[in-house]
């Protein structure tokens, strides 16, 4: 990474936005495996979270089942949240973001890869542990591909809507629950796609539609947020 | 006109309760966006003239 | 300035805090007559003399207060991620003044249309919170007004707030349409043709004639109380220009 941001090792390296995208994806993902509390952190709040529903409302298996669609959607929701934080706080306190802004390398492109990785640790992992979570929840087997396929294409948007509130507040010393503030309303749509997907799944309707309406927000995340995301970091390192 | 005294005016046909209720709160929001500008105009103005004056006795 | 003839030129003046504290002086007794009239005028209508609702009675006379502040809510939303946005650009400070202005106003005229929905939800409805799809849209902006708002104290350099509540505005301002449609969305799904509160099939004239004028007033008022606080704002981040320090001694000698 380092030689990445000089203009003349880049000119040397002959580096293209692919290769830019892929070394960016590989250094986030090796700095937070070092890290393994964080990586784990979101999943373990998650399983809590998932705990609280039948101690705090009922553990009767109808009840929660018919609640389980949308308490897994809120749980997933909450978890990416609480990791969003970290985002880009590391790289803002050791300098290294200073840097990346003011290297010549195209910003779209080191965001997209810095989301990406955020997602496969936090987003890609919750999608793989949720039917584990499902279960104790007494989500019917039905509906456990839309679980996975809601989560799999919703959990990208939130990355990217997440890393904007990331990126806007990672100047500020106690920008943690400002983040909460600042996202939780425009994760809403994701939320109501996101739960219908997996009711539809549940009640044995067809998914597609729901799928093509989450599909359609990530498409607009991806075009739109990392130049959201790239001018919230200037602001904020800048200021 | 849609009503025929005043009490009937002052009831809404039994609906008075909300009615007058959301056009006292429509009035408070109103005026509060009126009255907190201009207090906080007011206290502004004296602050900062008060500070220009200061500098001026000091230099 | 002659090869950029195509920005009009109003538009550099508007640029110009001086002028524009002076012009928002100008204008403000006009909009405040304006406002007051068509406000007074519009509530003895729209509670005296607009006939009543044959179904809902007359607490369909909180629509007169209801729609214009909803209306209001968003528009004050959009003008202020269009002003932020025009401050972003062009760096223009007057633009981030009226963004942050804008703010407080919105969440207010946000509040009262939630509330006055919540009160016409008692008698229309029979209870004091429906999760109707426009009072949940309406709460979610009032949700998005608070996120500029915070993020705006929480930032202490004045023009790096100005800049991160102008971004987030504007990711605010391309997400309510999404947020709306989905909540309308979700709102069908689950509550299969309840009773609408604002959505009539025909209105009579004698009902909409005064709503408009309610409204148009609205728009006046807002007028007004921006300008106030555009005033406030300008004075106090061009408080170590010349022309505010004549100003403030000029009436301070009187």
């Amino acid at each position: 990474m380092a030689d990445l941001l000089t203009n003349a090792a880049a000119e040397q390296a002959q580096i293209g936005p692919g290769g830019l995208f892929m070394a960016t994806l590989r250094r986030d993902l090796l700095l937070s495996l070092r890290r393994k509390s964080e990586l784990v952190n979101p999943l373990i709040f998650f399983l809590m979270v998932i705990t609280l529903f039948p101690l705090g409302v009922s553990p009767e298996p109808g009840f929660l089942a018919q609640l389980a669609p949308g308490a897994l959607w809120v749980a997933a929701l909450l978890a990416t949240l609480l990791s969003m934080d970290a985002l880009f706080r590391t790289d803002y306190d050791d300098g290294s973001l200073e840097q990346l802004l003011l290297s010549p390398q195209p910003l779209f492109i080191v965001v997209l890869a810095k989301v990406l990785a955020h997602w496969m640790l936090s987003g890609l992992a919750l999608t793989l542990v949720a039917p584990v979570i499902a279960v104790m929840l007494f989500l019917p087997a039905e509906g456990m591909p839309g679980l996975m396929l809601s989560l799999l294409i919703g959990t990208p948007t939130l990355s990217l809507v997440g890393a904007i509130g990331a990126a806007l507040t990672v100047g500020l010393k106690r920008g943690g629950v400002l983040i909460s503030l600042l996202v939780l309303p425009l994760y809403i749509p994701v939320l109501i796609f996101g739960t219908s997907a997996v009711q539809a799944a549940v009640t044995g309707l067809p998914l597609g539609g729901y799928l093509a309406l989450l599909g359609a927000l990530l498409a607009l995340g991806l075009a739109l947020a990392p130049l959201a995301i790239g001018a919230a970091l200037r602001i904020s390192v800048s200021g | 006109m849609s009503f025929n005294s005043i009490s009937e005016f002052l009831t809404m046909g039994g609906h008075g309760l909300y009615v007058w209720l959301s056009y006292g709160l429509g009035l408070v929001v109103i005026l509060a966006n009126l009255i907190v500008p201009l207090q906080a105009g007011k206290r502004l103005r004296v602050q900062l003239t008060r500070r220009l004056l200061r500098e001026k006795q000091g230099s | 300035m002659s090869d950029k003839k195509w920005m009009p030129r109003w538009f550099y003046q508007l640029a110009s805090p001086r002028w524009c504290y002076q012009i928002c002086g100008k204008l403000l007794p006009w909009f405040t007559a304006l406002a007051l009239g068509l406000l007074i005028g519009g509530t003895i209508w729209a509670l005296v003399f607009a006939p009543a609702d044959y179904q809902q009675g007359n607490s369909f006379r909180i629509i007169y207060l209801h729609v214009p502040s909803a209306i209001l809510a968003q528009s004050c939303y959009m003008l202020m991620a269009i002003a932020g946005a025009i401050g972003l650009i062009w760096k223009m400070k007057v633009a981030d003044m009226v963004a942050k202005s804008c703010a407080p106003i919105g969440a207010s005229l946000a509040v009262l249309a939630l509330l006055t929905g919540a009160i016409w939800g008692k008698p229309t409805w029979g209870s004091w919170w429906v999760w109707d799809a426009r009072l949940t849209s309406m709460l979610i902006l009032f949700f998005l007004y608070l996120g500029v708002m915070a993020l705006n104290s929480a930032i202490e350099s004045e023009s790096t707030a100005a800049q991160a509540t102008a971004v987030l505005a504007l990711v605010g301002l391309v997400n309510i349409p999404i947020i709306k449609y989905s909540v309308e969305w979700w709102n069908t799904l689950h509550q299969p043709a309840t009773f609408k509160l604002t959505e009539k099939p025909a209105m009579p004239v004698e009902m909409w004639l005064p709503l408009l004028v309610m409204v148009i007033g609205f728009y006046a008022f807002f007028a007004v109380t921006l300008m106030m606080r555009l005033r406030n704002e300008i004075l106090r981040r061009e408080r170590r220009a010349g022309w505010v320090k004549e100003l403030l001694l000029s009436k301070s000698a009187v």
